[in-house]
């Protein structure tokens, strides 16, 4: 049983890795071309972006089973971290590249600690409140990221939480304007190093999820009561899940940062963590492999759903209600059962079966 | 099923990856490209830009010369939609992006516009960076600095011992940054600005405080550099409380008296710089807010009276120029470079309008006071 | 005496909040799920009262009454369509479909009425009471508000306490499952609930917009997530919690922009939130439930 598992999740993990990479190298490929579209071509970053994110909060609310709706914020600080850093080290670092990787690891680490230092306190509280204090604080960090001030000039970084207290020379430079966000960010982020930080997230958290902490994790996540009552610690791996997660999304946040010309704080907010869950509750909650298609899938829509004009966005609704009725309903479970097993469909489930087998 | 409707999904998606052949090949009309916020919380600015656009060009094409061709898209007044908006337009065969309708796009798209050498005239982004990126992103609207310190400047001409009090949004790109321009250049004059309070997208269901705040502090003129559907809110509470002081906006505020089941009686004595007025007396603005009136059933604003002049201005800068469909966009782009920075435009919102090499317009905003139910000049 | 005026103005934004607060927690007590469509159907009722008066030309109470029936009925639909057949499911993924039925609500309403928002005509239509020389002013909206939420919590109260209906959905709310076993209708009386939320969404989106008179597609998102907040505030599940959650909600909202600031007011309320949270890891009144192994 226990090997046959672990094949399983093998089998899973190397699935989520071909398709990915497959998919890279496809995009890559029709792109050196001039085969793709730029409306597809300006969709691969945010994808890769949104892959992390999903798959990050995956491990809080799937695996750890914790409901978060603060997401946006951690991508948040880790993206204004990240265009901080990018414009500081712009004499010093020469290569895009480096600097974009410094960069997302600043904000990675930025949104860690700040998921640190939200977690130990929250992670005592269970269920939806804990949802209103993961939202509260994704609150919280919009509102100071809205009001926070960030030059630089010829003595250094400058901070201030109000315009006027900002003391810096007349030839200094705004990098971070309050309200009014950033502008002028240069576009360092690219679609290779994206593909490289899925990886990089894919590896972090299938290693995490099938550790024996992992386990623990999940053991915590269906019964706590007993997982406590065996001597797992709780506490320390939810934090060690939420600060992971936290730190993923970070480095996707510095990533999706540059990769824009301009962003303002209230992009990080209640609603972009709805979304980001909304991927994971589509995808599977535990299940890696359904947050990278859902993610890629449900952020595509919305522009496939162009020519719609007026109807877009209510067909995305409807779309958005109707899949999750039919993902998840006990009913809509039964009729695919029955058509499972008569006819056409039972051969080609049958099929995919032994495939995947 | 969820592998059915992902497969679904899928097949549908690949289908619309690949680069078509829908070139400029035999283009008969110049393809204007759009987006604002059609959707959402900001979904009126960006409607009202859509048709205000759409009965210039409905207008134009009727007069059969140059023909035009409107596409518009929804950009949710998002960073990352606009941008996806704008690749998407540039798939459809643009030659002239007129927009995004808001300050955040349209810093993120500028810069696309600017490195494509894509030609971008922006009816109603007013933020002072957008024009920054490059040489052909120009603005219909005033910049939002240049309202902040036209602002302060009329304050120290007309009203130079008011007690000031101003309410902002924080959250909102338009009013941070009049506001901002606002404080430095009233400290430059000397104002006496006693208190300033903000208010954020998430709390803006409650104003009040702001408000008492003001009356509190003896505030006799307030400054709302902000939109009409908060300072509907901001006057209705006042006259609640009995608390009457000056009220003063920006172009943002001018569809107040046009909002549905408003009571024009709040609005006696308002003051804003602008420069149009839904019912201002010349005949086109007449004509215009008819049809708009009748089409969309509502009063156009300010964003539409833009949209509708840079549809016009760019129309006006193709003849010209002599631009035609079947050019590429850089070749559009390069020659309204020229004639923008050269010709002199008259509009709806100013007559008289030119563009400088930087992109920015200079037209004269207006300050009217509402007297009756109707926009007066103030002078 | 500007303490005083905060403090009303807290109170009326905050017993708007309890109002919503009161259908949020019904519904979250008895259906285990977190109805995020309960600020779109508010708006939706606001906009119903809207057309009823300004369009037909009724009197503003017999609109109210509509907007009543119009939600009641909307609230029953979308727990047939789009929360039943999921029963049962992980509420997570019903916290989705909510969310998808949000988003439709909000499009359908721009689809229907249009972008530009609207100006609400209070159907309060008392003067305000000056007291203490003009010093203090308290508007009928605020006394009507103040009255509607102390009402509409004592009769809950007295519902779920003494009525059939009632008893029934306290004992779904304890247990579903013994509960059909004992022969109660789960489903009427999940309905039941989401009728009575909605009736109540429809009085707040009225008594919302009479306050604050701006009625747009998306009136009803904010004013809906910060209900939700006061509900977990009091103990969510917990008729009085939410009462007492809305009412702190909304003076803590009032106080913090008066005294210290209105930049910072969100971070502010939701500091508070966390720290009362982290006291109380169950809200003010709400119940500690012991785990069972």
């Amino acid at each position: 049983m226990r090997k046959n598992l672990t094949r399983k999740h093998r089998s899973s993990n190397l699935k989520t890795f071909v398709l990915v990479t497959a998919a890279f190298i496809v995009m890559q490929l029709l792109s050196s071309m001039g085969m793709l579209k730029s409306s597809v071509k300006g969709q691969l970053i945010p994808i890769c972006v949104y892959i992390v994110l999903a798959v990050s909060l995956n491990l809080v609310v799937g695996v750890s089973g914790e409901l978060s709706l603060g997401h946006a914020g951690f991508m948040g600080v880790g993206a204004f971290t990240g265009v901080v850093v990018a414009a500081s080290l712009r004499n010093m670092v020469g290569n895009d590249i480096v600097r974009l990787l410094i960069a997302m690891v600043c904000g990675g680490v930025m949104a860690g600690i700040a998921g640190g230092i939200i977690g130990i306190p929250v992670l005592r509280l269970q269920g939806d409140y804990l949802a209103i204090v993961t939202l509260a604080f994704g609150e919280i960090l919009k509102n100071i990221i809205g009001n926070l001030y960030i030059g630089t000039d010829s003595s250094g970084l400058h901070f201030a939480l109000d315009a006027s207290n900002i003391h810096m020379e007349p030839a200094g430079k705004m990098i971070l304007n309050g309200p009014m966000g950033t502008t002028g960010v240069e576009k360092i982020a690219t679609f290779g190093v994206g593909f490289a930080l899925i990886i990089f997230t894919l590896i972090v958290v299938l290693n995490l999820i099938h550790s024996k902490e992992g386990r623990a994790i999940m053991a915590i996540r269906d019964n706590r009561i007993a997982a406590e009552s065996v001597g797992l610690n709780v506490f320390s791996f939810k934090i060690k899940a939420f600060v992971v997660s936290a730190f993923l999304a970070g480095t996707a946040g510095a990533l999706y940062g540059l990769n824009y010309s301009a962003i303002t704080a209230s992009k990080f907010d209640f609603t972009t963590s709805i979304n980001i869950l909304v991927f994971v509750v589509l995808g599977g909650m535990g299940n890696i492999f359904g947050s990278v298609v859902s993610a890629t899938l449900l952020y595509i829509l919305p522009e496939m759903l162009r020519s719609l004009y007026d109807y877009r966005m209510i067909m995305y609704a409807i779309v958005l209600i109707v899949v999750m009725l039919f993902t998840w309903s006990p009913q809509a479970k039964n009729w695919i059962q029955l058509a499972s097993n008569c006819g056409v469909m039972k051969r080609f489930l049958g099929q995919r079966k032994e495939a995947e087998s | 099923m969820k592998k059915v409707v992902t497969m679904i999904l899928a097949a549908a998606m690949m289908a619309t990856t690949f680069a078509g052949c829908s070139g400029n090949g035999e283009a008969t009309a110049m393809k204007l490209g759009a987006s604002g916020p059609l959707t959402g919380s900001n979904a009126v600015y960006g409607n009202a830009v859509q048709y205000g656009m759409e009965i210039a060009i409905e207008e134009l094409n009727a007069k059969g010369g140059l023909q035009l061709e409107l596409n518009s898209q929804d950009d949710e007044g998002d960073v990352e939609k606009a941008v996806n908006a704008y690749n998407t337009l540039k798939d459809w065969g643009m030659h002239v992006m007129v927009g995004p309708t808001t300050t955040g796009s349209a810093n993120a798209v500028a810069p696309e516009c600017a490195a494509d050498n894509m030609f971008m005239l922006t009816p109603s982004a007013s933020g002072a960076d957008v024009i920054k990126p490059g040489d052909n992103v120009f603005q219909v609207c005033f910049t939002d600095p240049n309202q902040g310190v036209a602002s302060a400047d009329y304050f120290a001409e007309h009203f130079p011992d008011a007690v000031i009090g101003v309410i902002y949004d924080s959250s909102d790109l338009y009013s941070a940054g009049v506001f901002s321009t606002f404080t430095s250049e009233a400290e430059a004059k000397g104002l006496n600005v006693v208190c300033t309070e903000a208010f954020t997208s998430a709390n803006k269901s409650d104003l009040s405080t702001q408000v008492t705040k003001c009356q509190a502090a003896g505030a006799d003129l307030v400054f709302l550099p902000f939109y009409a559907t908060e300072a509907a809110q901001v006057l209705s509470y006042a006259n609640k409380i009995g608390y009457k002081p000056t009220f003063f906006g920006c172009d943002g505020m001018d569809g107040i008296l046009a909002t549905e089941g408003f009571d024009p009686a709040l609005a006696e004595g308002l003051m804003l710089l602008t420069p149009f007025a839904a019912d201002g007396a010349d005949e086109r603005t007449q004509s215009f807010v008819k049809k708009y009136t009748e089409k969309y059933d509502t009063v156009p604003n300010q964003f539409a009276a833009d949209a509708y002049d840079a549809v016009y201005a760019v129309y006006q800068a193709c003849t010209q120029a002599g631009v035609t469909p079947d050019m590429s966009p850089e070749e559009v782009s390069q020659k309204l470079k020229a004639e923008f920075t050269s010709m002199t435009f008259d509009g709806l919102t100013g007559s008289g309008m030119t563009w400088d090499a930087s992109g920015a317009v200079s037209k004269a905003p207006m300050a009217v006071v509402i007297q009756n139910g109707v926009y007066v000049s103030a002078e | 005496m500007n303490f005083l005026q905060y403090l009303i103005n807290g109170i009326s934004i905050g017993s708007v909040y309890a109002i919503i607060a009161l259908g949020y927690t019904m519904v979250y007590g008895i259906a285990k799920m977190l109805n995020f469509a309960h600020g779109d159907v508010i708006m939706i009722g606001a906009y119903m009262s809207y057309c009823a008066t300004n369009y037909l030309g009724l009197h503003p109470l017999v609109g109210l009454v509509i907007a009543m029936a119009v939600c009641t009925f909307l609230g029953i639909t979308i727990e047939a369509l789009a929360y039943r057949p999921l029963r049962g499911v992980p509420s997570l993924a019903v916290l989705i479909t909510a969310i998808g039925v949000s988003y439709f609500l909000q499009n359908a309403a721009q689809l229907i009425w249009g972008s530009a928002p609207k100006n609400y005509t209070s159907i309060v239509s008392m003067e305000p009471l000056k007291i203490f020389g003009g010093g203090l002013v308290i508007t009928g909206e605020v006394l009507i508000t103040i009255a509607a939420s102390i009402v509409i919590m004592l009769a809950l109260t007295l519902f779920t306490g003494k009525t059939k209906m009632g008893k029934a959905m306290r004992a779904v709310s304890e247990d579903r499952d013994a509960a059909q076993l004992m022969g109660i209708p789960v489903n009427r009386t999940i309905s039941a609930t989401f009728a009575i939320g909605s009736a109540l969404a429809a009085l707040a989106g009225v008594l919302l917009c009479s306050t604050v008179p701006t009625l747009m597609p998306t009136t009803g998102s904010m004013p809906g997530i910060r209900a939700f907040t006061a509900a977990v505030l009091g103990g969510i599940g917990s008729i009085p919690g939410a009462m007492l959650g809305g009412i702190l909600l909304g003076i803590i909202e009032t106080l913090s922009k008066a005294y210290l600031s209105t930049q910072f007011s969100d971070a502010i309320v939701f500091t508070v939130l966390i720290l009362v949270l982290l006291v109380k890891p169950s809200g003010l009144l709400g119940k500690t439930v012991q785990e069972k192994v």
